[in-house]
């Protein structure tokens, strides 16, 4: 059965469609795949395989009536952020104790409602915050790459590292992830798939654990460019119970894919190329660039001056947004209390120290500085209006040019144990993918290339707020030209 | 600031807290090289007004929903440490 799991999501539908498969074959194959592989891996945080064979026998039952939506049968993993009604969520963070929502969140309800299948929840950094998953309450994922001749274990990266990890090692077709700084862009360029974060307002919030509410936006993990196109039209939709929702129809982006980039103009930024980037990393952006040109695009030169300033301006918005946002875990409503010496006070103050991780506690409370009366302008006011200048710097590239290529990530993938463990040094992983979240564009990565060890690296391509459309068709000829078709040993079958 | 974000920090890790949060905030300094003279501070990414929907009821009856989750309850309420001395 393990072919079945090899599929991409596209030819699954497919298969699934023409009967040659039930939904219940290829569920059945992913369960097996994932008990033999999650010890090893530790992608999934939570198992339903139960609840998979009701929904595959479900959608086996539509099917065999000619009915069925757009991922009908499909089995597909869920990012622990996204809310699933009688599923426990808990974002990873211990503070949410065993926490099983009475309600489902809309991208996951969207999902279901189109027919696909849920095997499990995927690991992730606690509450989305960081850029390796080591942050999370059930130890983190451990990637299914390795370098070449060597057994050291990979970061699957962060947040979205179990989602990545098990669209990876062939545990789901697709999975639901999230991106506020990068936490899917990163993960997919580490682990050798497409991961596309839409631009803001195209997936609705509503149910999706909330880290920096300006920022933070749904989107897939996938196989290839469509699987990733299929996915995110599937969870896109205009939602009255999200104020920030879009409300447009959401375009179905399966038809760009494929749709040549003949007078395409692709802006290169210069601010990119920083100071001791990697030549591998110079060799696949300049190597992007001759693909995309031999397919018929326009190459320009293009300059975003604020560029070195996000990170910094994220991390001021994103702590402040999270600090508001994380009051609610008071230990009163849900998740697990701890009592202290019994007074009111004491009890948030042991609860929230129990619950949340250090690194969690490290962003409250610069979220707390930053907001406090006497810094809120010096810091809070200055971001936003930093983060105002690199949209502008985005609307004057793109009065010349239809899209941006960039790397996505300014390394391969680290070992688990190599960085030093202090926070800017893990900060600067987001440093290509945090500007499209700070202008709420959308931006892709595509897999590109091995790295001389071996290891998988993306390119990212930026584009104009609600033009996913050319995202995807830049993103496809990367992929058609690139031709990449490495995939991770299956060590973790021995 | 642990106090105001209702974090208990032991003694022994405020001095070490401390110089973490200080290396981060050294860093974030690089901002004050921005010129943002007459620049509006950005709260959102969508230029969209924000949608109103009729003001009705729209939910409710779901105590059980409510207090599924609750660490502790009694009676259809939430059981919390004394707030009023």
């Amino acid at each position: 059965m393990t072919e079945l799991t090899q599929l991409t999501l596209a030819a699954a539908l497919e298969g699934l469609k023409s009967r040659r498969f039930s939904s219940r074959e290829i569920t059945e194959a992913h369960i097996e795949a994932i008990e033999a592989a999650n010890p090893k891996l530790n992608a999934y945080v939570t198992l339903t395989p139960e609840k998979a064979l009701a929904m595959a026998d479900a959608a086996d039952a539509r099917l065999a009536r000619g009915e069925g939506g757009r991922l009908e049968g499909a089995p597909i993993g869920v990012k622990d952020l996204f809310c699933t009604e009688g599923v426990r969520t808990t974002a990873c963070s211990a503070i949410l104790g065993e926490f099983t929502p009475p309600y489902e969140s809309t991208v996951t309800a969207n999902l279901w409602a189109d027919g696909a299948v849920m095997l499990g929840k995927l690991n992730m950094d606690e509450f989305a915050m960081g850029s390796s998953n080591e942050t999370s309450r059930f130890g983190p994922p451990c990637s299914p790459w390795r370098r070449r001749g060597s057994t050291v274990p990979i970061s699957a990266g962060g947040s979205s590292g179990g989602s990545a990890t098990a669209v990876a090692a062939d545990l789901c077709l697709a999975a639901t992830a999230s991106d506020t700084g990068g936490s899917i862009r990163q993960p997919a360029a580490f682990a050798g798939l497409v991961g596309i974060k839409p631009t803001y307002g195209r997936a609705s919030r509503y149910g999706m654990v909330a880290f920096a509410s300006s920022l933070d936006q749904a989107g897939p993990l996938a196989k290839t460019v469509l699987d990733s196109a299929l996915m995110l039209e599937a969870m896109c939709s205009t939602d009255p119970k999200d104020s920030t929702s879009l409300h447009i129809p959401v375009p179905r982006w399966s038809t760009s894919v494929g749709r040549s980039v003949k007078g395409m103009r692709i802006g290169v930024p210069r601010e990119y190329r920083v100071e001791g980037m990697p030549q591998e990393i110079e060799a696949l952006w300049s190597q992007g660039v001759a693909w995309l040109k031999a397919a018929g695009a326009t190459i320009v030169d293009v300059s975003l001056p604020h560029t070195k300033y996000a990170l910094p301006a994220y991390y001021i918005v994103a702590p402040a947004e999270a600090s508001s946002n994380l009051a609610r875990y008071d230990g009163m409503r849900y998740g697990a209390r701890v009592s202290g010496s019994g007074s009111l006070t004491d009890t948030y103050e042991h609860t929230r120290a129990a619950g949340f991780g250090q690194d969690v506690q490290r962003r409250l409370l610069i979220g707390t500085y930053v907001l406090s009366a006497g810094y809120y302008d010096a810091y809070y006011l200055r971001a936003q209006r930093v983060r105002a200048r690199i949209l502008e710097d985005f609307e004057t590239a793109f009065e010349s040019v239809d899209a941006l290529l960039t790397p996505t990530t300014p390394s391969a993938a680290f070992a688990y144990g190599e960085t030093s463990g202090d926070p800017v040094e893990m900060y600067l992983n987001d440093i290509f993918t945090v500007t499209a979240n700070l202008a709420g564009l959308p931006a892709i990565s595509v897999p590109a290339a091995l790295s001389s060890e071996g290891l998988p690296l993306g390119l990212q391509v930026i584009g104009r707020a609600l033009d996913e459309d050319t995202c995807f068709r830049a993103a496809a000829a990367i992929e058609a030209s690139a031709g990449f078709k490495a995939r991770p040993e299956a060590w973790w079958r021995a | 600031m642990a106090r105001l974000a209702r974090i208990a920090v032991p003694e022994q890790r405020l001095e070490g807290l401390a110089a973490e949060l200080n290396g981060i905030l050294a860093w974030i300094e690089q901002l004050n090289e921005v010129d943002v003279a007459g620049v509006e501070p950005m709260t959102t990414p969508v230029a969209m007004t924000l949608p109103l929907r009729d003001d009705e009821v729209t939910d409710g009856e779901m105590r059980e929903k409510v207090l599924a989750n609750a660490p502790r309850s009694e009676d259809g309420f939430f059981v919390v440490p004394k707030v009023v001395e």
